[in-house]
């Protein structure tokens, strides 16, 4: 039997007359298959409408299989029988216009206008996200809550419906959208200039995360190699950016429970992961840092020394914090056995990064997909099977301690490794192969983030696919808080702590 | 007795100089050591204050939805308070206006305010105020009966149904009945925090509307209402304080050792809210009434102890 499927590896480019175009039914039943050999549906996308493709992640392989074919108008919907469609489908129909028949909540993502004309896809896109039909539930005893968009705190804007008897909620939708700003539409036609800043801004925590996704796509396209110090230097950003977000969250996850010690430390400690990146490259969220081939900035020996030393003084007030953490009835209690997904559920929905990992789910694309330097420092990947809040606190405990064994040994790496970050400095922007398919995935630290470029003739991008690890993951927290106090949710949320914009694009 | 001696003008004076001007200070101390213990400065003792008398310069916004319902919780927080601080007595003195079945007043005072702001809360519509609300009154519907039983104690041990002299019966005889005395202590500690909102029940600096008791179902309330509102439960904070005080205070003395006695004891129940804020954390809302009814089952038993007790 002929391969339905082209083989790709992260980082890697394919012209894309070598994907195999199939029929769409093919397609769809090449899709279910693949899923039953436990892959991963990445990307359900189209380009401008027309060709259909869709990227599967097969860890066994350490490779995605990519499947092509095209569009018809209306098409049977694959979310009955495969949920991890769901939301593709739901974009792909608010994008487009395309008509998935039978999907059973076809609502709108992002309450945006269709990229080819000027109408609305879908008949719910008439006024506000918030001011739509919800799932309801009927009965005496009911009452809706509706929270946000403008919420209490400094968070971004999203719509949460509660469907509470008492305080026991039933069911909850999510509706984002509101900070869509166009981002992937914008890159038609491009690399732009400006492309790079607004990686760093598709979600401002994961600066690192997305535009090293971004730059490892571009360089695979222009056909770019980077030194490895320049890649050390790039994972070790990336890593640093998952301890200043682990740490701000275990700290922020005993605010919410009302804990004080560790809300105060973990906070400030936040801001001490957030300045060794700060020193490296003048922003603490990285930004700048990363440029087209190389690293913006070099570590220089006597830095990897302070930093070293830095780096030891907060990790003894940090694990001492984080300790005090489990020790404490009181916070144990909020934690275990609240908001449970389970590892089921979270195969179901295709969830990803630390959310998925708490409910057993063994991915990390640091191991399933490595770019270098991963694959000569190797990370462990942290496991939990509760997949209660308490599991989600404590992979992002022990992703913080081996985060800070990577660090280390990178920084001591990084001092004997020749001193070439002078790959030529690129004010102009590369020529990209044409007709060409490439693919990227950097673990960032809320889950795998996953870019997709297709360019045309001319080598400019015809599709620029950005799927945050929050794309998935909100319908994981929407599913745990089901049949949970009302009360639970803040917590709940925190220990997700999912991107709005990086969601809303 | 020395009310026979002091004026009755001077005792009422004293009374109401405490209720308005040092509840705010008792917030100020707590927020000081949760800021010390935290590693942080904090912000000055008399910050609470300064936050009132900001908040009574500004203008109220008022819902279109809203009714005079709005308008009377926090008042009705302030009057209450005020009117429970005349009868209940501080700094072993009687009260001012102790009355033989003052205990009852007391309690009804309490329930009273708690009903008229959790009118005012469901006043706006809000889904949040009602939840709440709904929190709130299923509270002190479990903190109520700890509250009577213990004043059943006291009155049962001392024979009078007004605070005044069955405090005094209390303090003098602590060595006789401590047993049964630390039990409605314990009942009424959780009983005090609960009232106060304070953690593990409640977090005051919490800002999650959805897990929020008291101060979700003060969302809608700005400028002067907002500070009727703060004010008013630092006044409850006095007062319900003052419950706990009176029955550790040992005995009764010479007033101006009993008065400074009644501070220093206020502060350290301040001091202990504090060092609580900062260990603990919130429990989970579910787990609340089993604690209530820890409390409830702690004073009946201090109740049935008596019995026993030789007095």
């Amino acid at each position: 039997m002929s391969k339905n499927h082209l083989v790709a590896l992260n980082g890697s480019v394919h012209p894309l007359e070598e994907i195999p175009v199939l029929d769409f039914e093919i397609f769809q039943q090449a899709i279910l298959d693949s899923a039953k050999d436990n892959n991963k549906l990445v990307c359900l996308t189209s380009d401008q409408g027309q060709r259909a493709f869709a990227v599967m992640a097969d860890q066994t392989s350490k490779s995605f299989k990519v499947f092509q074919s095209i569009f018809p108008e209306t098409f049977p919907s694959l979310t009955t029988r495969f949920l991890q469609a769901n939301l593709f489908e739901r974009e792909i129909a608010e994008q487009w216009g395309l008509q998935p028949i039978g999907h059973p909540w076809l609502k709108p993502l992002r309450f945006h206008k269709q990229w080819t004309s000027d109408q609305y896809s879908l008949p719910w896109t008439l006024g506000d996200p918030g001011a739509q039909d919800f799932y309801n539930i009927f009965g005496d005893e009911i009452h809706e809550v509706a929270v946000g968009p403008v919420h209490a705190g400094i968070i971004e804007p999203g719509h949460f419906r509660f469907q509470c008897n008492g305080e026991q909620v039933f069911h909850l939708e999510i509706v984002l959208g509101y900070q869509h700003r166009g981002i992937e539409r914008a890159l038609v036609g491009g690399p732009h200039q400006l492309s790079l800043k607004m990686m760093e801004t598709v979600s401002g925590d994961a600066t690192i995360g997305h535009s090293w996704a971004y730059l490892n796509l571009l360089e695979a396209l222009a056909g770019f190699q980077i030194s490895d110090r320049s890649s050390v230097i790039r994972a070790l950003a990336l890593e640093l950016e998952r301890l200043a977000n682990h740490v701000g969250d275990l700290g922020a996850l005993a605010q919410d429970a009302g804990f004080q010690p560790t809300s105060a430390y973990c906070g400030r400690l936040r801001g001490d992961f957030l300045n060794l990146t700060a020193e490296i490259c003048g922003s603490r969220l990285g930004r700048d840092l990363l440029s087209l081939g190389r690293a913006n900035f070099d570590i220089h020996p006597e830095y990897s020394q302070k930093m070293l030393k830095q780096l030891s003084e907060v990790e003894v007030d940090l694990l001492e914090s984080i300790e005090l953490l489990w020790n404490t009835s009181s916070v144990a209690s909020r934690l275990e056995g609240v908001g449970i997904v389970s590892k089921e559920n979270a195969l179901e929905l295709g969830m990803v990064g630390p959310a998925a990992r708490a409910s057993g789910v063994d991915i990390d694309a640091r191991r399933d997909f490595p770019l270098a330097p991963y694959d000569i420092i190797p990370l462990p990947v942290a496991l939990e099977d509760s997949g209660d809040i308490y599991a989600r606190a404590k992979i992002r405990a022990t992703e913080i301690k081996t985060s800070i064994r990577f660090v280390r040994s990178a920084l001591n790496a990084i001092q004997n490794m020749e001193s070439s970050t002078v790959a030529p400095e690129t004010e102009y922007l590369p020529k990209l192969a044409p007709n060409s398919l490439a693919i990227s995935a950097v673990e960032g630290w809320r889950g795998m983030i996953f870019h997709l470029a297709i360019t045309d003739t001319n080598g400019h991008f015809e599709r620029y696919k950005i799927v945050d690890p929050s794309f998935f993951n909100w319908q994981g927290l929407a599913l745990a808080m089901q049949g949970e106090n009302i009360s639970d949710f803040p917590l709940c949320n925190k220990s997700f702590n999912l991107s709005y914009c990086g969601f809303d694009l | 007795m020395l009310t026979a001696e002091l004026p009755f003008l001077a005792l009422l004076l004293a009374h109401l100089a405490v209720a308005i001007f040092v509840p705010p200070f008792l917030f100020g101390i707590i927020a000081k050591v949760k800021a010390l213990v935290a590693g942080r400065k904090g912000p000055p003792l008399i910050q609470s204050y300064r936050n009132i008398a900001k908040l009574l310069k500004k203008q109220i916004v008022l819902s279109m939805t809203t009714t005079w319902a709005f308008l009377a919780g926090p008042i009705a927080l302030v009057v209450t308070g005020l009117g429970i601080s005349m009868v209940i007595p501080m700094g072993g003195t009687e009260s001012p206006f102790g009355f033989s079945g003052d205990m009852i007043f007391v309690a009804y005072l309490l329930g009273m305010s708690r009903f008229m702001s959790v009118l005012a809360s469901l006043d706006t519509g809000n889904s949040f105020e009602g939840l709440g609300a709904a929190r709130d009154a299923t509270w002190s519907a479990l903190a109520e009966p700890a509250l009577f039983l213990g004043m059943g104690a006291i009155a049962f041990f001392s024979g009078h149904t007004s605070l005044g002299p069955a405090f005094f019966a209390v303090g003098s005889t602590w060595g006789n009945a401590s047993g049964p005395f630390i039990l409605v202590l314990a009942g009424w500690s959780i009983v005090f925090l609960v009232e106060n909102s304070r953690i593990p029940f409640d977090d005051p600096a919490g800002h999650l509307e959805l897990a929020m008791v008291h101060e979700v179902m003060l969302l809608d309330h700005s400028g002067p209402l907002r500070a009727f509102a703060i004010y008013g439960a630092s006044l409850k904070l006095l007062v319900t304080g003052t419950l706990l005080v009176r029955i550790c205070l040992p005995i009764k003395s010479v007033w101006w050792l009993d008065w400074p006695a009644y501070f220093g004891g206020l502060a350290l129940l301040a001091l202990f809210i504090g060092l609580l804020e900062s260990v603990l954390a919130r429990m989970r809302l579910i787990r609340v009434p089993q604690l209530l009814v820890a409390a409830i089952l702690a004073c009946t038993f201090g109740f049935l102890l008596l019995f026993l007790e030789p007095k």
